[in-house]
This record gives C-alpha cells, structure tokens and sequence, in this order.
C-alpha cells in the first residue's frame, strides 16, 4: 500500500465530472441524497409552521367569534390576488425546472427570472397590504389599544367582556403577522437562491445531467406555495 | 468484513489531523473529522462553564441557609447550568463529536452528504453559543432552562431574548445535522453494507436525527412566540392578554422531551458498539436492538403531556400521557435485555470504555425505573418540582448520555488521535465519576421523596446531612472529569500509537488507519459480513493485524 499523499479533497478530480462533489460516487448518488435532502428540510419546515399553527388553531377554536370578526378587517381580495400570483410563479418555476431536465439554458434563466419576478410581485403586494392594515390601526400592541373604537365602533369598552375580546382580536392579529411573516422571510430566501441559480445557468452551469439545484429550489418554491394556500383561509376567510 | 487495504503505520502518514497546521484550514474545513474536533473543543468548554454554575450551586447548598450567593444569583446559576448543559453540551454531545466523526466511516463513505452544510451547522452551534454567553456576561436569565411563560415573556428582567435566540440560532445548526445524517445513512453506504450490516450506533443516531428534524423546529417557533410576547406585548401565553401558559408548555415539551431522547439514543448506540467489542460476541437481537431506537424515537414524540401532570391539563390527557410514557420503558427495557444477553458467556474485558458502559446500564436502568415513578400520576404529585426529579433526570442525562459520551471519547480516541489513553488512569476516573455520580445524586433522591423542593437556595435544616453529601459527591465527580480532560491532552503527545485497531474491534472505522486519512478509506470498502461478526473474527483469529 503506498501511504497516502497530502490531500486537498477539492483537489480531487480523478474522475472529474462536472457538478460532481468529490465525495459522491456518482451523479444518481449526488441527486437523490440532495432530493432527500430537500425532502427532509421540507418535514422540517412542515413542523415550524405547524408549531404556530397548533398554538392559531387552539385560540381559533376557544375565541371563534373574536378570530371571525378580525379576519373580516382583512383585505381579502388582495389575499386573492396574491395566491394567484404565486401560483402562476410556481408554473414559472415548474417550466424552469422542466426546461432544466432538458438543459436549455435560455428556458432555464427566462423562467427562473419570471418566477423571481412574480415573487417580488407578491412580496410588493404584500407589502402594499400591511401598509393599508396598517392605515387602519390593525396592528397588535399599543396602535390597536389607542384605536380599536375605529374599528369596533359598535363595543362598549366599559363592557367587561369587550376588553376579553379586544384581547383575543390582537391575537388573531399576532398571528397574522407572524404567519404571514414567516412566509415572507422563506420567499425571500427563496428568491435570493434563485437569482443566483439564475445567474450560474446563465453561465451554462446546469445541464440535461446535472441540476439539482434547479430541481430542489423547485420543490422549495413549491413548498413556500403550498404554505400560503393554507395560510390564505386560514386567515381571510374565518366565518366563525 | 473483507480485509480492506489500509495504510500500514510504517513511516510518516498524511492524515486529516497533519495535512496542514493552518488555522484557515480547520476554520474553514470541510471534513466531518476536523469539524468533529470543533464540535468536542467546543462542547468541553460549554460544559465547563455548565460545570462551574453546578460548583457553586453545591456550594450554596452545603449549608441550609442562603449564604454564598444572592437568590437572585442562584436562579441565574441554575438556569444557565441548564441551558449550557442541555443545548450546548448534552444535546450535540455525541451526535455532533463522535456522529460526525465516525457516521462516515461507519458506513464507508468519504464524508457526510453536505460538508458544507456540515460546516455551518458548526458556525450556527458557535453564534448560538455567543449569544447564550453575552447573555450570561450581561447579567444572566432568571427563568429556569424551560422559559416558563408567562414569566420569561413578560415578568423577568433578565436577558431572556438574548439566551432564546441563541437556542434558537443553536436549533438549526441541530436540524442541518440530523438532516445530513439521515441523507448521508439513506443514500452513502458502501456496497454491501446493507440497513441491517448497519452498526447499531449509525440507528440510534438515525433515529436521534429523527428527533432532530421534527422536534427542534416545534422548540424553535416556540421560542419566536415567547420572544413576540416578550418584545410587543401581546398575549400569546399571557393569561391576563387573553394567552394560555400551558400552551407553551405543550409547545415546549413536545420538544424537550424527545430531547431526552436525543441524548440518550446516542447513548444507547455506544453502547452497543463497545459492549459488543468487550465481551467479544455479536450483539444479542440486532433487529430488536435496531428497531427499539426507531421505537423510542417515535414513542418519545407521544409523552410530552407527562410534564403536564399538575399544571392544569385535563385527567384524560393525564392518563393517556401517563400509559404512553409507561410505554417507552418496553423498547427501553429491550435494549438492557439485549446488552445483558450479550454480555453472557462472552469473554468480558474491563477496558476504561467497558467500564463506562456498564456504569452506563446500571444507572439508565436506576434512572429509567425512577422514570416510571414519575410517569404514574399519583407519585409524580407527590414528587413534582422537588429533588427526585432532579435525581431522575440526572441518572439519565449524566449517569446515562456523559457516562456513554466518555465511553464513546475513550473507545474512539485512539481512532481520532492515532494515541492510547493511559488505561489505569482511564479505569481509575471512570471508577471515581461512578462513585462520584452515585455520591451526589442518590442522596437527592432521598431528599425529593421528603420534600425538599427544587431551585431554592435555602432550605429547611433536617436537609443538611444528605446535601452535605451530594456536595461531597459533586467535588469527586468534578476531580473525575478533570482527569480525562488532563490524560487525554497528556496522551496526545506522550501516549502510545495506536495502530489502527487497538482493540480489534469490527467495524469499517477501524480498518482505515488512525488517524485516518482526509479521503478516510483508500478504496471504497466492501461489505460482506454482518456487524458485530467477533464470534467469526475469535474463531479464525484476527483478520486485521493490529499493529
Ligand atoms: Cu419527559
């Protein structure tokens, strides 16, 4: 046996193929421990939500009344419009991934630039949405306690159940701010790995052998999709 | 196993320790050995710091009045033994050292799936831990490891946003293990190691990677609700904004219980590793052993409502809690029955990692049956929030996951080194840790069952006998976990060489040399034999020379 030689592993290229790591045997290897990779953050991501989601599902069924009557400030035509902007962006995404499996480099980088756009589309949106809640004082904490009258005219606040149920209407609101936070938070993490997928397939990085990335920020992005679409009835549409 | 060529230690080997000296290079390396090494240089000064918090807490205890420390202090003492104990040692102890060291090599691969990932997970570890330690600088938390809401979200004026998004940053850097681990065992297996030709440590660490990915995200998002309630004050856990306390609980303990386990399952793979090798025989019921990892995993995820017990949960749910928890005690129970069966008739030597071991079974098994104490509802009234749980839990985490976590350091040190330990100081610490452990912590178990209430500094006086003792007990133990931590950087220039198979042990770790190579294996090994085949490697003699 010859003792081994001092070793960069980066440098080990003896059977150099593009987009191959050095510690994989080959490329089957390489993609399915990235899709399961992927697979398993997702379950990972299903349980972070889920987390918020038990403790929204838990006030939702003890303060129904107070839940409904908040989600009915909330611009739900605007959450409408939103879902079908993702939605369209996850086509973008999923012909980008398509166009991947082919290694068409120009499908690849047009689609993935839709699919950023429409993102940021929704993110403005968005945006555009927590200024126009925030305009009307729906806002958890002190903005909410100094205005609430605007919004509840008809509460008596000497009633002693109304202060109980101004409460319970800031909780619907926390809620709604950190689930619809969180999710803003993954999709730009989301478009920020796409812009530099985007740039590296223009490069010609990915090809019809090698682009897992393309494939696992697919199923990201997905993901991120799927979310909002619990999300969307869940918040804008509680009757009850 | 096939014989598979190895480098002899004849001259002077590249290995992944001396392939540079550079700082840059073990900052910014990608190999799972050296960012095992980060994770163990690490750990030991969190659990030194968790130590010295536990030091002066024996010492405040030795006398029934509060004398050496401010109430004040001592909260702040105890919690941050905690939390340094539980998130920054206990939990990547095994996993994040020895899992990332030997999770590759066991099954014959060249690294884990994502060493990059790897890497960070690492940084994530290390800025979780400087948040944690800014926090104690400035003045420390009051609020228990728990973070029991409402007071740590609305009534403590300690640092508890500071020490929760440290927990919180340390998480994922748990969560990108686990998850490197479970690829890394799905899909990098040498050919020929089938699932069950798996040593039993890569399952137990499987299913801690379990734990790792579904339960970490739950304490996570918990965190981020406390820290909201905390910053805006509104009422997600606070009775009086309209929030529910217990809710936190649920959230928490669905977490930190599986946590329990992701410090003992480790546990429980070392074990079988170094029981095996010791008693030279193959393990007694593989697949039982194997699958009662998976089981407790699962199981674990179903019991949390146990710490509920007197806080406002409903009977029903008591109940139900209470028969789940009293059914994690049958895969546990498998795994005691299966390494004493696999200790029968075998050729049993008292090597420093064995010795551990057996300390191990003996005070898992004391802290497992306690265990059942406190899962039945009557007695865990009785004992709640008093030393017997602090007895209980610590026969689990430190007679149980150090215990092993030392077995594991011992068994795999001349494999990470390339050196021996000096075995008669290694056998004569490992005696002293057990009487030390078994001094400090019986005594409280006796102290629970009359009464003395947990996390108070003073306490009534007819108490002062036996804590005396447990602080006796702790000084000894503290003398037994300074010596390895001497010995073993004495062995690292003074000890023997190791050769790559000290202990002619099975296993793919140990037909590369030691220290291995950066690449780990210079050909891809081959599989043909199950795990633990020592009966077959005693008849035929040693298929690998050892020297
Ligand atoms: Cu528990």
């Amino acid at each position: 046996m010859t003792p081994s030689q001092p070793i960069d592993p980066h440098a080990l290229d003896h059977h150099h193929v593009k987009g191959l790591a050095h510690h994989f045997d080959d490329m089957d290897q390489q993609h399915e421990a990235a899709t399961l990779g992927m697979w398993a953050f997702l379950a990972t991501e299903v349980l972070f939500f889920g987390g918020a989601l038990a403790g929204y599902a838990v006030y939702r069924s003890r303060y129904g009344d107070a839940f409904a009557a908040a989600s009915h400030h909330l611009y739900l035509w605007i959450g409408v419009i939103n879902t079908a902007v993702l939605l369209t962006s996850s086509f973008m995404m999923a012909l980008a991934v398509n166009a991947a499996k082919q290694g068409n480099r120009k499908k690849i980088v047009t689609f993935l630039i839709l699919t950023i756009l429409l993102g940021l589309a929704f993110l403005c949106i968005k945006g555009i949405e927590y200024y126009l809640d925030y305009r009307e004082h729906l806002v958890p904490g002190n903005i909410f306690e100094a205005n609430w009258h605007e919004i509840f005219p008809h509460i008596d606040g000497a009633h002693p159940g109304s202060m109980m149920f101004l409460r319970q209407v800031q909780l619907f609101l926390m809620f709604y701010y950190i689930l619809t936070g969180i999710h803003a938070v993954h999709m730009i993490v989301g478009i920020s790995v796409m812009i530099v997928l985007a740039v590296k397939a223009s490069r010609g990085r990915y090809t019809a052998e090698y682009n897992s990335p393309i494939d696992m920020a697919g199923l990201y992005w997905h993901f991120v999709d799927v979310v909002w679409i619990f999300l969307l009835p869940l918040l804008y549409m509680v009757q009850h | 196993m096939t014989t598979v060529p190895y480098s002899s230690s004849l001259g002077r080997e590249t290995t992944y320790l001396n392939h540079s000296h550079k700082i840059r290079s073990w900052l910014l390396t990608l190999d799972h050995k050296r960012i095992a090494i980060l994770y163990m240089i690490s750990i030991t000064f969190f659990f030194v710091i968790g130590g010295i918090a536990a030091v002066l807490m024996r010492l405040e205890l030795m006398t029934p009045q509060g004398d050496l420390v401010k109430a004040e202090t001592y909260n702040k003492l105890f919690t941050m033994h905690g939390v340094m104990m539980v998130f920054f040692f206990l939990i990547p102890s095994i996993p994040a050292v020895l899992g990332n060291f030997l999770i590759p090599l066991m099954v014959g691969a060249k690294d884990l799936a994502f060493p990059r990932l790897n890497l960070a997970s690492w940084y994530l570890f290390m800025t979780g831990g400087i948040f944690a330690l800014v926090a104690l600088v400035a003045g420390g938390v009051d609020t228990g490891w728990t973070f029991y809401t409402p007071y740590s979200s609305n009534y403590s004026n300690t640092y508890v946003v500071l020490t929760v998004v440290g927990i919180f940053i340390n998480g994922f850097s748990s969560i990108l293990t686990g998850l490197n681990f479970i690829v890394t065992i799905h899909t990098m297996r040498a050919p020929g190691l089938t699932w069950f030709r798996l040593p039993l440590f890569c399952w137990s660490l499987y299913a801690t990677s379990l734990i790792f990915i579904l339960g970490t995200p739950v304490l996570a998002i918990t965190l981020v609700l406390v820290g909201v309630e905390r910053i805006f004050h509104i009422g997600v856990f606070d009775p009086s904004l309209g929030g529910d306390p217990i809710l936190f609980q649920h959230l928490f303990w669905f977490y930190s219980h599986p946590a329990v386990y992701i410090m003992v399952l480790p546990s429980m793979g070392v074990v079988s590793e170094v029981i095996t090798c010791f008693s030279r025989k193959r393990i007694f019921g593989y697949a039982f052993v194997a699958f009662s990892s998976v089981a407790i995993a699962v199981l674990g995820f179903l019991v949390w409502g146990h710490h509920l017990f007197v806080s406002g949960q409903s009977i029903y749910g008591g109940l139900i809690f209470s028969i789940l928890s009293f059914m994690v005690a049958i895969p546990s129970g498998v795994k005691v029955f299966n390494w004493t069966a696999t200790l029968y008739k075998g050729s049993i030597s008292l090597q420093t990692p064995m010795l551990y071991v057996l300390g191990f079974i003996g005070l898992f098994t004391i802290g497992g049956l306690t265990g059942l104490y406190v899962a039945s509802i009557a007695v865990d009234v009785h004992v709640t929030d008093t030393y017997f749980i602090i007895a209980h839990f610590h026969y689990i985490m430190v007679g149980g996951a150090v215990m092993a976590y030392m077995a594991g350091i011992h068994f795999w040190w001349p494999k990470m080194t390339g050196k021996m330990y000096p075995e008669w100081w290694g056998r004569f610490s490992a005696l002293m840790i057990f009487v030390g452990f078994n001094l400090t912590f019986f005594p409280q178990f006796i102290l629970g069952y009359l009464g003395m209430p947990r996390r108070y500094y003073a306490y009534a006086p007819e108490f002062q006998a036996l804590n005396v003792l447990s602080t006796a007990g702790a000084s000894i133990l503290g003398i037994g976990y300074l010596l390895p931590l001497l010995y073993l950087l004495w062995s690292l220039r003074w000890g023997k060489d190791a050769g790559p198979n000290p202990f002619r042990a099975t296993g793919l770790e140990w037909k590369t040399s030691s220290p291995p190579p950066t690449e780990n294996f210079e050909k891809t090994p081959i599989v043909n034999e199950e795990a633990y085949a020592y009966h077959r490697m005693e008849m035929t003699g040693d298929t690998v020379a050892t020297h």
